[in-house]
């Protein structure tokens, strides 16, 4: 069962530009974890997923994913066992239907026909888009391109779901839904997001990314309960926890 | 202006997700039988004119076959055309002679060539526009895939074709804000739309490098597989032959002075 770790050791990176961005990261998450990554702009969340499927190498540590040292020779494994959803669904997007994309990992992966198209059938049954495969992405909705993008991801079977601001400009519906999708899946996630009212609701781990280093890893609950974590790193309580305004409305301060 | 173009442009390709008898024929088949129009159009001396009108066949009955409006192409043409007419539009200046005339009234090579020239732009864009129409851009690549034209340059057709909608909706943010800011005046001028192009430039740039990420995390290798495979079957053999027959009979026998002959050898 060892399939569905990601272990990060000391990692450091460095941009070319000489912009440190990781210095010195450490975490292990196991087995059907659920964490969420928070922190503020250019704490270092979207560098770190980079390295989560080896898109950028590490200047200094290193990332074992499902127990593998990621390497040269491990990246395609590794690739396979990470799926990653980007920010911009339309990145992900690019083949002409929908329902090519989705079946263009698979396609890739060199399964047979029959195969491929079972497996696209049921990632968009699965992100509840049947019907919508012979759609041009462009013409997709907001959600709609999301959930397509989830749907190309699923296809691969991966082990691990990495996902990059998932619910950023989603209407509060497509939100909610994007959440219950998350919700039903057993994979182990990893979600980078500033929305920590979904992190509360997905991940009971949280990793909190500050100027490059981990400032706090733990119960999502007690984290984003505490204060003087979240004040030095640019966060703020999640609505759900914060006080009613009209039940019990904050001491005036004039 | 940019946002009515653009609105075309998904029009095309809604044309082409319908199921229409020109859509099901193998790609292969309309793209050699194009192939063969175009090459048999051009062969034509350059002071045919009559000889190409049996020609409009071929697009006329494509676009029936396909539901292709006939608005939608004589649009697009119109805005190909200054091109044909750039290239022939010295021709009546420079080409004099006489080659025919009614009482005060003549006709010079020049005429006679520069309609030849619009005719053959009209033939061959028209017929390339309904088919592409009513193929849709991915087959076309496909097809001229399986013909043996190289993946990285149907690749990059289906990509362009993919992220030109993506580049027109960032453009024309970009071209919003510049006007909400720049009141009716010329906001700077030309030195922004500098500024506005290389920025531009280096989203699109930024964009290519997520979408190659994109397409390496799920195992992209140089080579874009697709499920669907094409399939050259009876109709689409006769559609080829047909065609081709047809093209090499107009282009040898010349029908127009055949008919004009028939019929006033019939009159007398």
């Amino acid at each position: 069962m060892s399939h569905h770790t990601v272990e990060a050791r000391d990692l450091y990176h460095t941009y070319p530009d000489g912009t440190a961005a990781l210095r010195g990261i450490t975490f292990c998450i196991t087995h059907g974890e659920s964490v969420a990554i928070v922190g503020e702009n250019g704490a270092g969340k979207s560098t770190l997923l980079m390295h989560l499927n080896g898109y950028l190498a590490p200047t200094g540590g290193a990332v074992r994913v499902g127990g593998l040292p990621l390497n040269r020779d491990t990246l395609p494994a590794v690739r396979r066992a990470v799926g990653m959803v980007f920010q911009d669904p339309d990145d992900q997007l690019f083949m002409p239907t929908v329902f090519e994309d989705v079946a263009f990992g698979p396609l890739n992966l060199g399964l047979p026909p029959g195969e491929v198209e079972g497996r696209v059938a049921r990632a968009l049954e699965t992100v509840g888009m049947e019907g919508l495969g012979n759609r041009p992405p462009y013409k997709l909705s907001g959600g709609e391109k999301r959930a397509a993008a989830i749907a190309t991801v699923l296809a691969m079977e991966p082990d691990i779901l990495v996902m990059d601001e998932p619910s950023a400009s989603l209407d509060p519906r497509s939100r909610r839904r994007l959440i219950e999708l998350l919700r039903s899946f057993s994979h182990t996630k990893i979600i980078a997001t500033h929305d920590l009212d979904m992190a509360l609701d997905l991940c009971e781990r949280t990793l909190v990314l500050h100027e490059g280093l981990v400032a706090a890893d733990g119960p999502t609950r007690d984290i984003l309960r505490d204060e003087s974590i979240l004040g030095p790193c640019s966060l703020e309580k999640p609505l759900r926890l914060q006080g009613c305004p009209i039940c019990a409305p904050p001491r005036a301060t004039a | 202006m940019i946002e009515s173009r653009f609105a075309d442009i998904g029009w095309m390709d809604a044309l082409s997700g319908r199921d229409t008898p020109l859509r099901r024929i193998d790609p292969r088949a309309k793209l050699l039988a194009t192939l063969g129009f175009i090459l048999a159009v051009l062969s034509f001396p350059k002071y045919e004119v009559a000889g190409l009108l049996p020609f409009f066949l071929y697009p006329v009955v494509l676009m029936s076959i396909g539901d292709v409006p006939v608005a939608f192409v004589l649009r697009r043409l119109a805005v190909v055309a200054p091109f044909a007419v750039f290239v022939g539009m010295f021709n009546p200046l420079l080409d004099r002679q006489v080659v025919a005339g009614v009482g005060p009234w003549v006709m010079t090579g020049g005429w006679l060539s520069f309609a030849s020239i619009l005719l053959r732009f009209a033939l061959t864009v028209g017929a390339t526009l309904v088919v592409v129409a009513g193929t849709g851009i991915h087959d076309v690549c496909r097809g001229l895939g399986a013909l043996g034209v190289p993946a990285a340059f149907t690749a990059q057709v289906l990509f362009l074709y993919r992220y030109l909608f993506v580049l027109v909706d960032d453009g024309m943010r970009m071209a919003r804000a510049r006007a909400l800011r720049s009141f009716g005046g010329r906001g700077m001028g030309m030195r922004v739309y500098g500024h506005m192009l290389g920025s531009l430039l280096l989203r699109t740039m930024g964009r290519a490098e997520r979408i190659h990420l994109a397409m390496r995390c799920r195992g992209f290798d140089g080579q874009v597989r697709t499920l669907t495979r094409l399939r050259f079957g009876f109709a689409d053999a006769l559609f080829l032959l047909g065609w081709s027959t047809a093209f090499v009979l107009l282009r040898c026998f010349d029908l127009p002075r055949r008919v004009g002959g028939w019929i006033l050898g019939a009159g007398t």
